[in-house]
């Protein structure tokens, strides 16, 4: 376990940036404590420095986990964002779509989502902007890429992609294994 | 890999473990000729005795009804409302012999017995014919020679008394024998149990229900002398055969239960010492069928009404557990939908758990801003709870020994949106070592033979014996061991450890606690739980510290919970208790 290099915290914060803005500071300053990036096993840990403290006394070949795991570097040198970074992305990401009932099952597949099955989507949310993707009831369901802008959204075909899966929550059953 | 790999399942090759294929299976021989007599039910001998004592004093003074009725009687095997044969086999059987020796008077006299289920039974059948297809399908045992013999013998003396009843009246005689076959039925049972008290109840010896083993076992007959002997041993005194020991009725009694609910020895053993007669057949039925299923909601992102609405919403019947505030109990899931797999469930608003499982929980009552272990955490409904509880305060270290059951530790830990805690992968004896008075509550739900666990998982019916239990026990001393010297001692509110189990055996939870009492400066204390019964003070030769009354024991067939045991034990002071023996050691070594 180790603090982020120059390079990974980069990788790590521009990505970061795509989903959430310029709040990324919001994440490391929190009103209850300090929180920090940690890199164990070629993943991102996001976890409390008292608790990040603790855990560096533990021998580390048996640490498999420590507060969230946000993503892995790839061998390719970048940064893959996981589902479980959702509920931190969620509270604090300017661009969300919700779809309908009936795509929920489809997204949760990981299928993208078509116009057909969106429902509402944030003002001006430019292309190619993360979104956080949720459900007609504001459960968060995942993260994507906007495949258009607003303003094309509107005048979108029934079958185009407006929205490219990145993570469900159905990859808690379908992917375990990629989770750890 | 990829597009030439190769994923054939290789069979295994070698002496290794999994190289070793099941043998075929071997069936008992099920095909017998029937030479010898049938095997008679309980009902049937009971009847037979009654019978024999009726004949006896019939045979005395005959009245001049039974002699006409004889005439009419007709041979077959007539079935009475029960639908049992009125003759045995072995009546049968001198039946068939009297026939081939010519001698009629012994039969009519063998028939008598038919004239308590059915005194019309001789005008119902009309013709020979009727009747003949009837006895012949019924009753392949017997010789359906002598049958035609008797027909034609009995033929000649019923068919011109019949013939004119049948003509006029068939429909008010049937209407009669249904009356009387409900008379009957009515009288039959008290009739039963009343014999039964005169009679006494028969149980054959050990050695017969031993043979009886090797050929293939009737199991409604085997239920029906599993409550015989129940209900003999329950007043041995008054209901016992003259000459047979307690011993050995029980000996009958766990040989049948094993055979019927398909356990083995040992376990049942240990469970007849456990519970008496009548509670252990209560135990073993609840633990055939599944205990419902339970939910607890994850207060960290929702609460329990606004869950529970929401899965009505989706058709699953949820109901509200009373003693927890935060377990739902589900009543039925439509077809298409899998608890395991909702919206809901995938969001983290809630995780799948036994009902006992929050009690361990709940004894350890973790505050916010505490260290906490757990040491055999996966796959973690126990620590998501204590971590919402916290609400994601403090700090809680997870850890399991099996790296495998570690992933679903992470994957519930993620999914439920818990952030404080450190999920590790140590066999939890470690912790003593690497940690010493570190944490401020340690939970330890040790692994166990799974005794309290037996619906969920048949296996441990049969694959558990004094090996693995005592294994078991081994592993379960070393963890509390550990556990204790891992958390502080008590500083006013905090240097609690709890220990729980999934099984009912004592060798596994209060000779365990007794084990840790003894070696180190712990304290039992109440766990807070209103649920449950105390623990044993005394059990068989047994005796343990009498604060062991304060642990709590779940039974399956008494809460419909799974099977547990939870001990709660407040740390006074660091450092080990030295027994006697080991003070001995010490003076014996010259050093």
């Amino acid at each position: 376990m180790r603090p982020l290099k120059n390079e990974e915290t980069v990788l790590v914060f521009t990505k970061l940036k795509k989903y959430i803005g310029s709040n990324v500071r919001a994440l490391l300053e929190r009103s209850d404590g300090l929180y920090c990036f940690r890199l164990h096993n070629g993943r991102i840990y996001y976890v409390k420095e008292d608790i990040m403290k603790f855990a560096a006394t533990l021998p580390r070949d048996n640490i498999v986990s420590l507060g969230v795991c946000f993503g892995k570097i790839t061998k390719g040198g970048k940064f893959l964002l996981h589902i479980t970074a959702l509920d931190f992305l969620h509270p604090y990401c300017q661009n969300k779509i919700w779809i309908k009932e009936s795509a929920e099952q489809n997204f949760m597949y990981g299928n993208h989502v078509y116009k057909s099955g969106l429902s509402r989507i944030s003002e001006n949310t430019p292309k190619y902007a993360g979104v956080v993707v949720l459900s007609s009831k504001d459960i968060p369901l995942g993260f994507g890429v906007a495949a258009k802008a607003t303003a094309e959204c509107r005048h979108a075909d029934p079958m185009d992609i407006i929205c490219f899966h990145q993570a469900d929550i159905g990859e808690y059953v379908r992917n375990e294994e990629a989770l750890i | 890999m990829g597009r030439a790999g190769n994923f054939q399942d290789k069979p295994k090759k070698g002496p290794g473990r999994k190289a070793r294929k099941q043998k075929d299976p071997v069936f008992p021989s099920t095909t017998k000729v029937d030479d010898e007599p049938k095997k008679l039910s309980r009902r049937q001998k009971i009847r037979a005795k009654k019978r024999t004592l009726k004949q006896e004093a019939a045979k005395a003074n005959p009245s001049k009804k039974m002699k006409k009725m004889n005439a009419k009687q007709k041979v077959g095997g007539d079935l009475d409302s029960e639908g049992e044969h009125l003759f045995s086999s072995d009546d049968m059987e001198e039946f068939t012999n009297s026939i081939k020796t010519d001698n009629i008077e012994k039969t009519q006299g063998k028939t008598k017995f038919a004239l308590f289920e059915k005194d019309d039974s001789g005008d119902e059948d009309s013709g020979g014919g009727g009747n003949e297809d009837e006895s012949e399908e019924e009753n392949d045992d017997f010789g359906v020679n002598s049958e035609d013999e008797m027909d034609d013998q009995d033929d000649d003396d019923d068919e011109d008394e019949e013939e004119e009843d049948d003509d006029k009246d068939i429909e008010k005689l049937s209407k009669k024998i249904e009356e009387k076959e409900k008379k009957m039925r009515a009288a039959g049972d008290a009739y039963l149990e009343e014999s039964a008290e005169k009679i006494g109840i028969q149980i054959p010896s050990l050695e017969e229900i031993q043979q009886e083993d090797e050929d293939s076992p009737d199991l409604p007959n085997i239920n029906a002398r599993i409550k015989d002997t129940a209900f003999v041993l329950a007043d041995f005194s008054k209901r016992r055969e003259e000459g047979r020991s307690r011993s050995e009725y029980l000996a009958i009694f766990l040989k049948d239960l094993s055979t019927y609910y398909s356990y083995n020895a040992f376990l049942m053993e240990k469970l007849l010492d456990m519970f008496g007669p009548t509670e252990l057949i209560e135990f073993l039925e609840a633990n055939e069928l599944p205990r419902p299923v339970t939910i607890r909601t994850n207060t960290l992102k929702t609460r329990r009404k606004v869950l529970a609405t929401a899965l009505i919403a989706r058709g699953i019947d949820v109901d509200v557990i009373t003693w927890s505030k935060v377990g739902l109990i589900v009543m039925r899931t439509p077809g298409n939908v899998t608890l395991g797999a909702t919206p809901e469930y995938l969001a983290g608003q809630y995780i799948l758990q036994g009902a006992s499982s929050f009690l361990p929980v709940m004894a350890l009552a973790p505050k916010e801003g505490e260290k906490i272990l757990d040491m055999c955490a996966a796959p973690g409904g126990k620590s998501t709870h204590i971590a919402a509880i916290m609400r994601n305060t403090g700090m809680i270290v997870c850890n399991d020994l099996n790296r495998d059951r570690v992933k679903a530790l992470v994957g519930n830990f993620h999914r439920m949106g818990i952030t404080n805690a450190v999920i590790t992968s140590h066999d939890g004896r470690a912790f003593a070592k690497l940690m010493p008075r570190a944490f401020d509550r340690v939970l330890v739900d040790a692994p166990c033979s799974g005794t309290g666990v037996i619906s969920k998982d048949e296996r441990v019916k049969t694959s558990k014996d004094v090996r693995d239990v005592q294994r078991c026990s081994h592993i379960q001393k070393e963890l509390l061991l550990a556990a204790i010297d891992s958390v502080h001692k008590f500083d006013g509110q905090n240097g609690y450890v709890i220990y729980s189990t999934c099984s009912i055996l004592v060798e596994e939870n209060e000779a365990v606690i007794e084990y840790a009492l003894k070696k180190r400066n712990v304290k039992i204390v109440p766990t807070g739980l209103d649920l449950g019964k105390s623990g044993y003070v005394r059990y068989r030769q047994h005796r343990f510290h009498p604060s062991m009354k304060l642990c709590k024991r779940v039974y399956p067939h008494s809460y419909n919970m799974d099977g547990f045991f939870v001990a709660k034990l407040k740390k006074l002071s660091d450092g080990v208790l030295k027994t006697t023996e080991d003070e001995e050691n010490d003076s014996i070594s010259p050093r």
